[in-house]
């Protein structure tokens, strides 16, 4: 236990704390896994029409986003993608891509992306309504226990003292420089912030969005396509959204990683996290 | 130590277990396993009973202006029936075009066009979503499907109405279904006109469906007969529609 030894020298001493509640792991892993399936489902939806609009119906002419394969001046076909009206060769990844079995294939994301891999609509629906549900209820159950047990309140609501050194907080992100001690025991502001803009914002509004696209609830509930302005710019937040969760995603691993993997894996698994003590901070905690 | 280690031996094995479930789920076998599919059709069943519970039997679908409309009006599935029996009659403005009404009706019927207009007439700009995405606003007048219901009397045992088209799709024909409770609703209607002429050939002259609330595949085309059913799985394929009949939702309200 060489590890133990050295940091014995070092003069650390480290203590455990339990970081998360067995709610907040269970729903933390369910809701990872219903996001990956809801996401690869998701861009098999996009698929089937590969082209975003805004407003209540599909201005085919202008899409905002249009993926599409088109043939060059050889005549070989080149995956498109237009963004505000301007085209990206994206051949490969998005308009044009290898589909085993299949070869190259007209289609928005590569197979390796979607659920199903092959241009499957019906199967791609399924996975994602029923995605959708346990998503929904998931969501439900963390929302509840959260809001019961005091959980939002004490551990994602950032202090006023933590709100006032948002700087520093930041700088000390750029440098990637981690709390430690006693500061590690909490949330830093950015993680607070990140978090409640996910639970409280992101999700729930890219749960709205996604029904808007239902034209059965709109007869039911018709603010909805007001609130979203139209059909149309209710599938392209719903993407847009997608698109901020994946964006949070990938900082959140980055972060995970940064900071000390096997310490933050094991506190959202056992719940058991690992403080670590340097000499000159208190040591009441020890 | 052990008990740490164990901690992070099962963050690793729940980590590892479930990349290889998304990772098997890019896989397409997963996806043709019967048993998949029926566990995930439970949501669709979900969905049904919620928009049910939540749908007061006549709520309207927004209707929209005369500047909403769409300039161009995407037209898909069948847009020029290669039928023969189609061909015929299209060649011939539809004149020899009857819409059979049978099934579990009290008194089956036969109407041309020209009877169609002399019933009472329904006009509705709504929007058209599309399964696949996209959506696109019309203009849509005809005969609302109740008032030619109560004109042949629907019997105490029929549930669904069943629409069948003159449109081949590869190999079979094209059918579509609905319950009783869309077939009254005002909206439903039996459209010969879209945005003030008659209905164009790409989009299902001289007759097609028009049930509001739920996506374009069940506004079927190229209708040529109503059926009266109690149920439909002795139908096509027995799912209640052409696109039912590959995968797709029978309540197609999502």
């Amino acid at each position: 236990m060489g590890g133990l030894q050295s940091e014995a020298r070092a003069g650390r001493r480290r203590s455990w704390i339990l970081r998360h509640s067995a709610i907040v792991r269970v729903t933390h892993w369910i809701n990872f896994l219903c996001l990956a399936v809801l996401l690869m489902s998701g861009l098999q939806i996009f698929n089937a029409h590969s082209a975003l609009y805004w407003g209540q119906a599909s201005d085919f002419p202008h899409p905002l986003l249009a993926m599409d394969a088109r043939p060059d001046q050889q005549g070989a076909l080149r995956g498109v993608t237009t963004v505000l009206g301007h085209d990206f060769d994206t051949t490969g990844v998005l308009g044009l891509s290898y589909v085993l079995g299949f070869g190259e294939r007209e289609r928005g994301f590569p197979a390796w992306a979607t659920l199903p891999g092959m241009q499957w609509l019906a199967m791609g629906r399924r996975w994602h309504f029923f995605f959708a549900w346990i998503f929904i209820i998931n969501g439900l159950v963390y929302l509840t226990s959260g809001l019961a047990s005091g959980h939002f309140r004490r551990d994602l609501l950032p202090t006023g003292e933590q709100l006032r050194h948002i700087g520093g907080a930041i700088w000390d992100h750029l440098r990637l420089r981690f709390p430690k001690g006693e500061e590690a025991r909490r949330y830093n502001v950015l993680q607070k912030l990140a978090y409640l803009a996910v639970v409280f914002l992101i999700l729930p509004a890219i749960a709205l969005a996604g029904m808007t696209m239902s034209p059965n609830l709109d007869s039911i509930a018709p603010q909805l396509v007001i609130l979203f302005g139209g059909r149309q710019s209710a599938r392209t937040i719903h993407f847009l959204l997608a698109a901020a969760l994946v964006t949070f995603f990938l900082v959140h691993v980055l972060m995970v990683l940064l900071s000390g993997v096997w310490n933050n894996m094991r506190s959202m698994t056992s719940g058991w996290y690992r403080i670590e003590h340097t000499e000159d901070v208190d040591d009441r905690t020890a | 130590m052990t008990e740490r280690l164990d901690r992070r031996g099962f963050g690793l094995r729940l980590t590892a277990g479930l990349a290889s479930l998304l990772l098997s789920g890019c896989g397409d076998e997963v996806s043709e396993r019967p048993w998949v599919r029926h566990l995930l059709d439970k949501a669709e069943d979900m969905n049904y009973w919620l928009q049910r519970q939540l749908l007061p039997h006549h709520a309207l679908a927004r209707e929209y202006d005369e500047a909403d409309l769409s300039p161009q009006f995407r037209a898909n599935g069948s847009t020029d029936p290669e039928d023969e029996d189609y061909r015929r009659l299209a060649a011939n403005d539809f004149a020899d075009w009857r819409l059979e009404v049978a099934g579990l009706v009290e008194r089956p019927q036969r109407f041309s066009l020209a009877d169609l207009r002399t019933l009472p007439s329904r006009t509705q700009i709504t929007r058209h979503d599309c399964v696949e995405g996209w959506s696109c606003i019309g203009k849509w007048t005809g005969t609302p499907l109740a008032a030619l219901l109560q004109r042949v009397g629907v019997r105490p045992e029929a549930r669904f109405v069943m629409f069948h088209c003159a449109d081949t799709i590869s190999v079979d024909r094209y059918y579509e279904s609905i319950g009783l409770g869309d077939a009254f609703h005002p909206q439903t209607i039996l459209a010969y006109d879209m945005n003030g002429a008659p209905l164009s050939v790409a989009h299902g002259a001289p007759l097609r469906v028009r049930v509001e609330r739920q996506l374009g595949y069940k506004m079927a085309k190229y209708v040529m007969a109503i059926e009266l059913v109690e149920s439909f799985s002795h139908i096509g394929r027995g799912h209640g529609g052409f696109w039912e009949d590959r995968g797709y939702e029978w309540y197609a309200g999502i």
